[in-house]
């Protein structure tokens, strides 16, 4: 017994030094991000960029709320240098609440559209994903889908899935019907979803294996989610429905994958140097990564469409300028408790 | 997890339960809240030593702080918050906290507790496996087997595919993705706890008080419910409250599973609303809840002396020899129960492991696995030592002094066993963050967040969470120590550094060693203060998993999810040997 106990010790101190050193070692490149994104491939094209600039990138992920509010909390002490989040809304409170630095690169302003970008060049979108609406081909008719209000009505009582209210996309989405709708009116759509009794799933891929399955009938997730699905079987039975298209409606809900320089940066130039990087050749189609391996839209005017994506079909974009977004997430957060969205 | 009596299957250790003996008690006892504290029956005489130990007071000064600093913040309520969660979302989470409570207990208490009597009273094929397979389940975390049971029995998952292949598209099959869900796997995972402690009251029992009721002409089912039962009470209250303090503090499972509880609300009032003063004020509030669990605990595990006939170590139970198909049953019940909780979990993140090695290049994930593993292991091994360190101290300083004060003490310090981890995670950064600042004062600027953006913050959380862990452990080993051999080191003029290090530390080194591997373990399932807390890069295997497991990358997740059940069945493989 007494012997196994030593081992144990022996075994854990080997495990603690091990860590330490682990812990211990510094290289001199670095670029330190705070990352909202942590979907595995991310990180091969930052091993790319690693590899063509010989700077480190570490990253530190959390979900898009919790790096903003820990940035946030942080301040001046912050040890990020790139703030990488997936959702327009953080980006903008970022920007509005001084924790960014503007960024004077013309690769940028020439790279990326004025309306992917801040005023003030605070941020770059990177990267454009659409929220819309999936189905499920046996039992839904195209014919029958319209807009993301239309959700509301009771022909999709019980055939529903939608994603909690915990989630940012959820809670962005719900942003952008307040700026279309109104508060009121807005208010009364996710009431009306509410009462059709949606399936809440907390995960956009199982959302549509729930709809492939025969769960529910239609959901809400980001585009390339199906995209994903498509890739590893191009037989996936769910199609993608791009909402809110029709006359004088206002377009698929669009949200960015997007970056900005801390204000409080120490490694400035690495994180430029990264920044730069992501607007141009992070930008390949092919890349795994940002934006085509990941299957979202790329911002940079020139950049290549994956393929799949492409195939989905034309669309036009909600114009809802980005820097509305911040704002409105207060108010989508509160809409969302006062209905009882996702319990 | 933690067994105060692992290490002493010699001998029969009482174990005295918030000052009060309750039963001696063969095999280990895997509990953070059975705290051996000092009682008169204690075989061991000490110095009487009135006063209070400064260090003592010290580390519980240190340890409570946070919890207090918290309550504090009730006293300046953010109005508007509250006026509107108490209208929206607060009902609804103390509704579900409570529910989840309730049915945790009464699922992982039928399960521990039948189980218990079934492999401790009766004998049936593969019983000696069961017996000590039953633990197993214990080295699952939570929200591990959380999202294995999402993705196995959810609509899409296998099961559900399976049951509408067979018995058509319309067939009946119960919402996993509910309150209902989040019970049965809570249950699964924290049934043992029930079931150590149930088995060690009913061993201790004995068939002879079992024998002497059926002479009294009971049933043997009859004196199961009739004395098996009320004798046990006071086991059985520990173990069940345990599964529902982890029940309470509980965030990554029922967040997969959709249910909103006060733990998990928490999280997300500091994520989701961004409000970490708002947040701080719900994790005070359910500090309450957990004081008032506590308080219930004590008073079910009241008047808890009993005392049985004959009874001892080499005490024999003669198990009653079931027959026929009664005999399969037995198995059968032990084997689903044991399939269920942890041969299906096991299979199915296996399955996953080898299906993610065999569709990415190992290259690409390696460097990750390592740097988290090493991130995991420097945490968890840096807070187990501090832990230990803090424990030792406070076990030599309570065991001089006799003083009711230096009990209470050592009850608030081990208190962190009942507060969930984003409340502690809360304290600590209320109490930490003022220093901070005032640092970055006196020094005029840039010195960065010396406490709460390094590792300072976490240990703190961590040791504030798991104390109960590690002093339960040192407490019971260093028990054994004979006063008179260390004043009999003191006449010959030995120092009390020397005492401590060439007497009592040799004398205590496996309580040692168990303490800084439970801790190392508990630390290393640890995620919402995790979370909450990890300073910039330390992402812990814990961590890793929540995330990938959250986005739904079940296979991705198996990797750092199986790396921690592993290491976790250390301790529970240990505690197999020794529940003999």
């Amino acid at each position: 017994m007494r012997k196994l106990f030593l081992a144990a010790s022996a075994a854990l101190g080997v495990v603690l030094l091990s860590g330490a050193a682990v812990m211990a070692q510094d290289t001199p490149q670095v670029v330190n991000v705070y990352s909202s994104r942590h979907y595995g491939a991310m990180e091969d094209a930052f091993v790319r960029f690693t590899e063509e600039t010989g700077i480190e990138v570490r990253l530190s992920s959390g979900s898009a709320q919790s790096i903003l509010e820990r940035l946030r909390a942080e301040g001046s002490q912050t040890v990020a240098d790139v703030y990488f989040t997936i959702d327009a809304g953080g980006l903008d409170l970022a920007a509005s609440e001084g924790l960014l630095q503007p960024i004077e690169s013309e690769i940028l302003t020439e790279a990326i559209p004025a309306d992917l970008r801040d005023p003030d060049n605070l941020w770059f979108a990177v990267s454009q994903r659409m929220r819309t609406i999936m189905y499920n081909p046996e039992t839904v008719d195209p014919s029958e889908l319209s807009t993301y209000a239309a959700l509301a009505d009771e022909e999709w009582a019980g055939r529903l899935c939608l994603r909690p209210g915990t989630h940012i996309y959820t809670i962005s989405l719900i942003g952008s019907l307040i700026a279309n709708l109104g508060a009121e009116e807005a208010e009364r759509v996710v009431a009306g979803w509410v009462a059709n009794q949606p399936q809440y799933i907390d995960s956009d891929t199982r959302i549509l294996e729930t709809i492939a399955a025969g769960g529910c009938d239609v959901g809400l997730t980001n585009h390339y989610y199906l995209a994903r699905l498509l890739d590893t079987d191009p037989e996936f039975p769910v199609r993608a429905f791009w909402a809110n298209q029709g006359e004088g409606e206002t377009g698929v809900f669009r949200n960015v994958g997007g970056v900005g320089l801390t204000a409080a940066a120490i490694n400035r130039d690495n994180a430029i140097r990264l920044i730069e990087w992501m607007a141009t050749d992070g930008q390949a189609a092919d890349l795994t990564g940002v934006p085509g391996g990941n299957y979202e839209f790329p911002t940079a005017v020139d950049a290549p469409v994956n393929e799949i994506i492409a195939g989905f079909g034309e669309f036009t974009i909600d114009p809802l300028p980005l820097t509305e977004y911040g704002e409105l997430q207060i108010q989508a957060v509160e809409l969302i408790e006062r209905v009882g969205y996702g319990s | 997890m933690s067994c105060g009596h692992v290490l002493w299957p010699d001998g029969v250790p009482s174990c005295i339960v918030n000052g009060q003996t309750v039963l001696s008690c063969e095999g280990p006892l895997a509990l953070p809240n059975i705290r051996t504290i000092m009682s008169e029956s204690s075989p061991v005489s000490r110095q009487r030593v009135r006063g209070v130990p400064v260090i003592l007071l010290l580390v519980a000064f240190i340890i409570a702080l946070p919890l207090f600093v918290l309550l504090a913040e009730l006293l300046t309520p953010q109005v508007d918050f509250w006026q509107q969660i108490i209208s929206t979302t607060l009902p609804r989470m103390i509704g579900n906290t409570l529910l989840l409570m309730g049915g945790v207990a009464a699922l992982a208490g039928t399960l521990g507790i039948g189980l218990a009597w079934l492999v401790t009273m009766y004998a049936f094929p593969l019983r000696r496996i069961f017996e000590r397979a039953l633990l197993l389940p214990l080295a699952i975390p939570s929200f591990v087997m959380g999202f294995v049971f999402m993705a196995t029995f959810d609509f899409a998952g296998p099961v559900q595919t399976f049951w509408r292949e067979t018995f058509g598209r319309g067939a009946y099959f119960p919402d996993i993705r509910s309150g209902g869900g989040a019970i049965i796997v809570l249950s699964l995972v924290l049934y043992p706890y029930v079931y150590l402690l149930a088995r060690a009251a009913f061993r201790e029992q004995g068939a002879r008080t079992i024998e002497a009721a059926r002479v009294m002409g009971v049933s043997r089912i009859g004196a199961f419910f009739r004395v098996a039962l009320p004798m046990a009470r006071p086991n059985l209250a520990a173990g069940i409250s345990l599964a529902m303090m982890e029940a309470m503090t509980d965030f990554g499972t029922v967040r997969f599973f959709n249910f909103h509880t006060l733990s998990e609300g928490i999280v997300r009032t500091w994520e989701g609303r961004m409000d970490r003063a708002a947040a701080s004020e719900l994790a005070a509030l359910l500090l309450l809840f957990a004081i008032l669990v506590i308080s219930l605990e004590r008073w079910l595990r009241r008047g808890a002396s009993y005392s049985q006939t004959g009874g001892g170590a080499e005490f024999v139970i003669h198990r009653h020899k079931l027959a026929g198909w009664k005999k399969w049953l037995a198995t059968g019940i032990c084997s689903a129960v044991l399939g269920v909780a942890f041969i299906l979990p096991v299979t199915q993140l296996v399955g996953w492991l080898f299906a993610e090695i065999n569709e990415t290049a190992l290259g690409s994930w390696t460097t990750v696995y390592w740097q988290y593993v090493g991130n995991t292991a420097g945490l968890a091994g840096i807070s187990a030592v501090v832990a230990v360190t803090a424990a030792v101290l406070m076990v030599f300083a309570a065991r001089r002094f006799t003083s009711p004060w230096a009990r209470r003490l050592v009850r608030l310090s081990t208190l962190g066993y009942a507060m969930p981890g984003a409340v502690v995670a809360a304290g600590v950064l209320l109490t930490l963050s003022p220093i901070d600042h005032a640092i970055n004062d006196a020094l005029g600027g840039n010195v960065g967040l010396i406490l709460t953006g390094s590792l300072v913050g976490l240990v703190y959380a961590y040791t504030v969470r798991f104390m109960s862990v590690s002093y339960s452990s040192i407490e019971s080993s260093a028990e054994k120590i004979k006063p008179s051999l260390e004043q009999a080191a003191r006449l010959m003029g030995a120092s009390s550094w020397r005492i401590l290090l060439r007497i009592r530390l040799p004398l205590i080194i496996n309580g040692l060693a168990a303490g800084l591997m439970l801790v190392f373990v508990d630390v290393m399932k640890e995620l919402p203060a995790t979370l909450l807390l990890r300073p910039f890069g330390m992402d812990t295997l814990a961590i890793w998993t929540y995330m990938l497991a959250a986005e739904s990358f079940w296979q991705a997740a198996a990797v750092p999810a199986l790396t921690i059940v592993a290491v976790g069945l250390i301790p529970v493989a240990l505690l197999m040997r020794l529940g003999r």
